[in-house]
């Protein structure tokens, strides 16, 4: 794998008997060593960038916590809510799987938008990275259909009832071709309304996609390690002083980020279990009573107040899938020369602008579809899709952008120390 | 950073005080729905709080002599009782309870294949009059009474404030653990009934709760001031209204969450084993980058 900044060999020499056998048939080892110690990492890289080794953790974590809750959950409509319910007073430290399992969707959620967000502030979707970027949004994607089936297990009432509401959404497409929706709805949902079959092919699902997601990571961690990382100076490595090895240095930095943010998992995950969920779903689901207010999990109400902003129901799921597809073709959308918006003094505020529009629009969802939200949330859509759409192509022919400077080591060291060039030691 | 146009500025921030002055117009109306719940002291509140299991015992007492006239239990078995953690009653005294719980477990046969009653034992889930939902329907009016054993997560206080200030409401509550949403609602809910105010006509065979959404309520009022129950001298308690619901809300807490002490316990092991861990690597951390300017 010839790295786009700087080619990078492995510098592993087996030392063993075995390790040399080894290294003659299935050069593993090497190639493990050439990724993950001698990889080069620009060496100014912040803490934004631990997200990246968070979220892998993450999705180590949820399989693992998954699989054990599959040995004592039981997927069928009688059945679902009591043998949760047994889990978490009967299985030994079942409670604890348990909140670890659905608290830990939400913080993979969480790393999953700092890293979005990291990834639209450093501009690291632009050349030649756009393959990386795609692949992150497909992830992004899987990811919520993997907790979207998994909130449905528990089979409470905001289970049957947000699978209700959200399958239903394809129902709208009739109005294209009468009975396109109908069918498709039907065919999700295996009968003619949310039932016991479709928690089973909804568990069925939220087991297979996890590995569908590791797979996209791989190529995603692939194509990292292709073109290298992005840094803070938006700049690519050029040079041997720009990088550090990411063993010990990033791995260091990595591990720190990760158990501040474990720190925080764990806070919820002991003493605030529910509180990222909702009430309504310590109720059995019950097709005969619908809650009062239908809300997805928080990490879905941005998306869900966008379905609600457009007046037309196939307009709203448009705007909804048109929100994440959008960010497929961020890398073409954004016209500017520099990449990091660091250096990007007017695109900063327009930056953040959509940062807020974006949280504006998780608590709109939030709330009731009633008048003043609606106009918020109406407000906020039209925002959302211009930031992409109208700022980010115009204010990147427009601006002027600040001076960047020639390398990250002149970023760090300033220019006449850099002229020297002093190699990084490792 | 610095060279920032003041235009840009001006134009970020005008759009941010539009934003902001649309906003609590909107937050105003919002706001006037709802009833406000108080929050209650609970020993097990917060990220600290443990259950009290005195308080356990009186709630379970309630629970016995005055909710499972109506309301099952039946994800709490009778073990659970004894167990620490919970009320932790002697096994002896849940054995003779179980022994002589009014209501018996059906469903089961004998070795002639006919289906038979039995009386309960300590594996057996704290079960309440009705054998179904059918049953409980017809003899309650067409009300069901719901099983308790989730009620205290089933239910929950929702924070009504304005979009600037929510923010703050959040955060708060994420610093001191709060979680304590059901029992505070529940605690609303049993001291809740008044007269209606005039001008409020309430439905044949409802009754009037502040507390419950819609302010209408089959359940008539289980407690009152003038009718509540009494504690055993030993418990050095007196009884009242307010302590009766206060102490049953707890049990529907345990009832609803059995684990919780553990659960905190365990929790601050790992947060001291997180917050050492985090340090150390990041002295670690610092020790390696030093070797570089960065």
């Amino acid at each position: 794998m010839a790295g786009h900044g700087l080619p990078h060999g492995s510098t592993y020499e087996p030392t063993t008997a075995f390790g040399k056998w080894l290294d003659a048939r299935l050069p593993i080892t090497r190639m493990l060593y050439a990724q993950a110690v001698d990889f080069p990492t620009p060496r100014n890289l912040n803490y934004w960038w631990t997200f990246g080794g968070i979220l892998s953790f993450f999705l180590v974590a949820q399989i693992v916590t998954g699989v054990v809750l599959a040995m004592h959950y039981q997927p069928s409509a009688a059945a679902a809510f009591d043998s949760v319910e047994a889990i978490r007073r009967d299985v030994n430290f079942g409670w604890l799987i348990r909140n670890l399992h659905a608290v830990g969707a939400s913080m993979f959620f969480l790393a999953g938008y700092i890293h979005i967000f990291r990834g639209l502030y450093y501009g690291s979707y632009k050349a030649p990275r756009e393959v990386l970027w795609i692949i992150g949004v497909l992830i992004f994607l899987v990811m919520m259909a993997t907790a979207f089936m998994g909130y449905s297990l528990p089979w409470g009432q905001m289970s049957l009832w947000g699978v209700t509401v959200i399958t239903n959404l394809f129902s709208s497409l009739d109005s294209i071709w009468k009975g396109l929706g109908t069918t498709i709805v039907e065919w999700l949902w295996g009968g003619y309304s949310v039932s016991g079959t479709t928690l089973n092919r909804f568990y069925s699902l939220h087991y297979l996609l996890p590995f569908v997601l590791a797979g996209l990571v791989g190529l995603h961690l692939w194509a990292l390690h292709v073109v290298g990382q992005n840094s803070p100076t938006g700049l690519d490595i050029k040079t041997a002083s720009d990088a550090v090895p990411f063993t010990p240095f990033a791995t260091s930095k990595d591990a720190v980020g990760m158990f501040a943010f474990l720190l925080l998992f764990c806070w919820f995950a002991f003493f605030l279990p529910d509180y990222l969920g909702h009430a309504d779903n310590y109720t059995p689901a019950n097709p005969l009573v619908t809650p009062p207010h239908i809300v997805p999990e928080w990490y879905f109400l941005p998306f869900y107040a966008i379905l609600r902003a457009i007046p037309s129901k196939l307009g709203g799921v448009i705007a909804m899938f048109a929100a994440i597809a959008i960010l497929l073709f961020v890398p073409w959308l954004d016209t500017s020369k520099v990449r990091s918006t660091k250096y990007r003094p007017v695109y900063r505020w327009f930056f953040w602008l959509f940062a807020f529009s974006a949280v504006a629009l998780g608590w709109l969802g939030s709330k009731p579809p009633e008048a003043e939200y609606v106009f918020w949330a109406r407000v906020f859509t039209i925002y959302y899709f211009a930031h992409f759409l109208i700022v980010m192509p115009l204010v990147g022919w427009l601006e002027t952008p600040l001076k960047v400077p020639g390398s990250i080591t002149e970023a760090v060291l300033g220019k006449s120390q850099s002229a020297k060039l002093a190699p990084a030691k490792s | 950073m610095k060279r920032v146009q003041p235009r840009w500025r001006v134009a970020a921030g005008a759009l941010l005080a539009t934003l902001a002055v649309a906003g609590m117009g909107g937050a105003a109306l919002a706001s006037s729905e709802g009833t406000h719940i108080e929050r209650q002291d609970w020993t097990f509140g917060g990220f600290t709080g443990q259950y009290d299991q005195a308080q356990l015992q009186r709630g379970f007492q309630i629970y016995q002599q005055v909710c499972s006239a109506c309301h099952g239990l039946k994800r709490v078995r009778f073990r659970n009782l004894a167990e620490p953690g919970g009320p932790q009653f002697p096994e002896d005294s849940v054995k003779a309870l179980a022994k002589a719980w009014p209501y018996q477990i059906s469903g089961e046969l004998d070795d002639q294949g006919n289906p038979i009653d039995r009386l309960p034992g300590l594996p057996d889930p704290i079960i309440g009059p009705y054998k179904n939902d059918v049953q409980a329907r017809a003899a309650q009016n067409g009300a069901l009474p719901p099983d308790l054993s989730l009620i205290a997560k089933a239910r929950n206080v929702e924070q009504e404030s304005a979009w600037y200030s929510q923010w703050f409401y959040m955060l708060r509550d994420i610093v001191i653990g709060y979680q304590e949403g059901g029992p505070d609602y529940l605690y609303a809910l049993l001291t809740g009934y008044h007269e209606p105010p005039a001008g409020v006509h309430v439905a044949e065979g409802m009754n009037y709760n502040v507390a419950f959404p819609g302010h209408q309520l089959a359940m008539p009022p289980p407690l009152s001031k003038d009718s509540f129950v009494e504690y055993q001298p030993e418990a050095g308690i007196k009884g009242s209204l307010d302590q009766n619901a206060r102490d049953v809300s707890a049990f529907l807490a345990w009832s609803a969450d059995p684990t919780l002490d553990a659960r905190k316990r365990l929790g601050w092991q790992v947060m001291l084993y997180l917050l050492i861990t985090t340090i150390l690597l990041y002295l670690v951390k610092r020790k390696i980058w030093s070797r570089v300017k960065h």
